[in-house]
């Protein structure tokens, strides 16, 4: 079961919208079949970015995937913590592992992200 | 008309594999395990205990016969007749033009008989090679790749977990020694060679046998924690110790002398052989690339296909890149122009769109403790 209070998108992102601020992450589903992560690329502070754009990278020992926007904005804030552990997508992707926040600019672009239940089918079926 | 995809093949393991949960991937035609419980915690329990590989994918390739040491020596690059009984030596087989089909170890059980080992995805081209260069010659050559399994144990526990379920003195058996015995009352040969940079064995076995040396092997090193190893781990632990990999750094357009290991080109030796005017030219004219290490030092991983820079001047190519679970740092081998080629050497590695600083590093990476 996955965090029933977020949004997901087919990409295996998950969004936390609190105020005008979304909180963005990977899911555990994403985690485990990337296997362990070992380097994580964010874009910079003050970046804006479309929503589905391409804005980071995340690597695991074998392979590099790209990380997308769930929803358009502004970044102003990445997570530190994951320079030096990149592990924490591994163990806590729903907690620890937060990625980045952006400054949304149009919140009705989470209404058209998959809600718990749908990403549960989706992930189910996989 | 549409391509159909040929189902790949099983090892005697399939099952166990899956029992312990492994992620397949398809390799070389094999059905393989990528990871079991992941490639870090693999990695690491072969550096400081020991892991069990699944090998059976790999080509064994006997030659018996009074010509076996003059026919191997006319096919492959290195001299099997300065070989003792009982030892093993690394080769390469070469095509005409100096470049590489593959690399091999090269065992000699007796006076007339070698066991050569070929990489998975090579196997049929040297077996072909070899029935092909062995023409004529007072030597047989019997593929035994599909009856035969490969069970290796790599890591500084190996020797004492294997000791009691063998019948062999493993204290005798020298690195890149072979000796003919039982595991687990199979019989087997034991190789203490390996691909890792740890101390270890291989042990080929009849295919109906593999799943008993696996599990008496498996069980045997529980108390040791022993845990089943797949290929993801294979390839970080190999390039850490510095170990080319072919369709990597070996190819055919690439000699041995540009991989840095003109040790497997035996010069010298009397006779003909497949490759000698091309490598010997090779040798004298000196190399076009050279393969390096690279520590990457500023912030990145680097991975096959990227570019090398030296400068603004693109010097080379990333051949393997990862994230060294030893280390803690990005590694990789690189072809870069000779000039380029010295240890301290600061390059560059082109990482999306970035220049990402590495340095020229001599190999290996990690070398197992004394």
């Amino acid at each position: 079961m996955v965090p029933q209070d977020l949004r997901y998108t087919k990409e295996h992102e998950w969004v936390r919208l609190e105020g005008e601020i979304a909180t963005i992450g990977i899911t555990d589903y994403a985690a485990e079949q990337l296997g362990d992560i070992v380097f994580v690329e964010l874009p910079e502070i003050g970046r804006t970015v479309s929503q589905f754009a391409t804005i980071g990278v995340i690597e695991s020992v074998k392979a590099v995937s790209d990380l997308f926007a769930p929803v358009g904005g502004e970044v102003v804030e990445s997570n530190a913590e994951l320079s030096g552990a990149p592990e924490l997508l591994n163990s806590d992707p729903f907690g620890k592992g937060w990625m980045l926040r952006i400054e949304v600019a149009d919140a009705g672009q989470l209404d058209g992200l998959l809600d718990a239940a749908a990403y549960e089918a989706l992930t189910a079926e996989a | 008309m549409a391509q159909s995809h040929v189902a790949p093949l099983a090892t005697p393991l399939a099952e166990r594999h899956a029992a312990l949960g492994a992620r397949m991937v398809e390799f070389a035609g094999w059905l393989m395990p990528l990871q079991y419980t992941g490639i870090l915690e693999e990695h690491r329990a072969v550096r400081a205990r020991a892991g069990l590989f699944d090998l059976s994918h790999m080509g064994e390739l006997f030659v018996e016969g009074q010509e076996a040491a003059a026919g191997l020596g006319s096919a492959l690059t290195s001299d099997p007749s300065t070989l003792k009984v009982g030892r093993a030596q690394y080769s390469m087989i070469c095509f005409p033009e100096g470049g590489i089909l593959d690399d091999l170890i090269v065992y000699r059980l007796g006076d007339e008989r070698f066991l050569v080992v070929a990489n998975a995805s090579n196997a049929a081209a040297v077996s072909d090679a070899l029935a092909e260069r062995l023409a004529g010659r007072r030597a047989v050559l019997d593929d035994r790749s599909l009856a035969t399994g490969l069970v290796a144990l790599q890591g500084p526990r190996s020797a004492a977990i294997l000791g009691p379920l063998v019948d062999v003195a493993l204290d005798d058996l020298r690195y890149y020694a072979i000796v003919e015995g039982h595991v687990a009352g199979r019989p087997a040969l034991v190789a203490r060679t390996g691909y890792t940079g740890e101390d270890g064995f291989e042990m080929f076995v009849d295919l109906a046998a593999t799943g008993t040396v696996w599990d008496a092997v498996l069980d045997a090193g529980k108390a040791e924690g022993v845990v089943p190893v797949g290929l993801g781990a294979r390839d970080t632990l190999r390039l850490e110790a510095g170990m080319p990999l072919y369709g990597n750094e070996l190819g055919p357009d690439t000699t041995p002398f540009e991989a840095g290991l003109g040790r497997v080109v035996s010069l010298a030796k009397e006779g003909e052989f497949v490759g000698r005017a091309a490598l010997e030219r090779a040798q004298a004219d000196g190399p076009r690339k050279k393969l390096v290490g690279l520590t990457i030092r500023g912030r990145g991983i680097a991975r096959h296909g990227y570019k090398v820079f030296a400068g603004d001047r693109r010097t080379g190519t990333v051949t393997s890149g990862t994230l060294s679970p030893t280390l803690g740092e990005a590694i990789a081998m690189a072809y870069v122009a000779p000039s380029e080629a010295e240890p301290g050497t600061i390059l560059a590695v082109g990482i999306r769109d970035q220049r990402v600083e590495a340095e020229v590093v001599p190999l290996p990476f990690y070398r197992r403790p004394a």
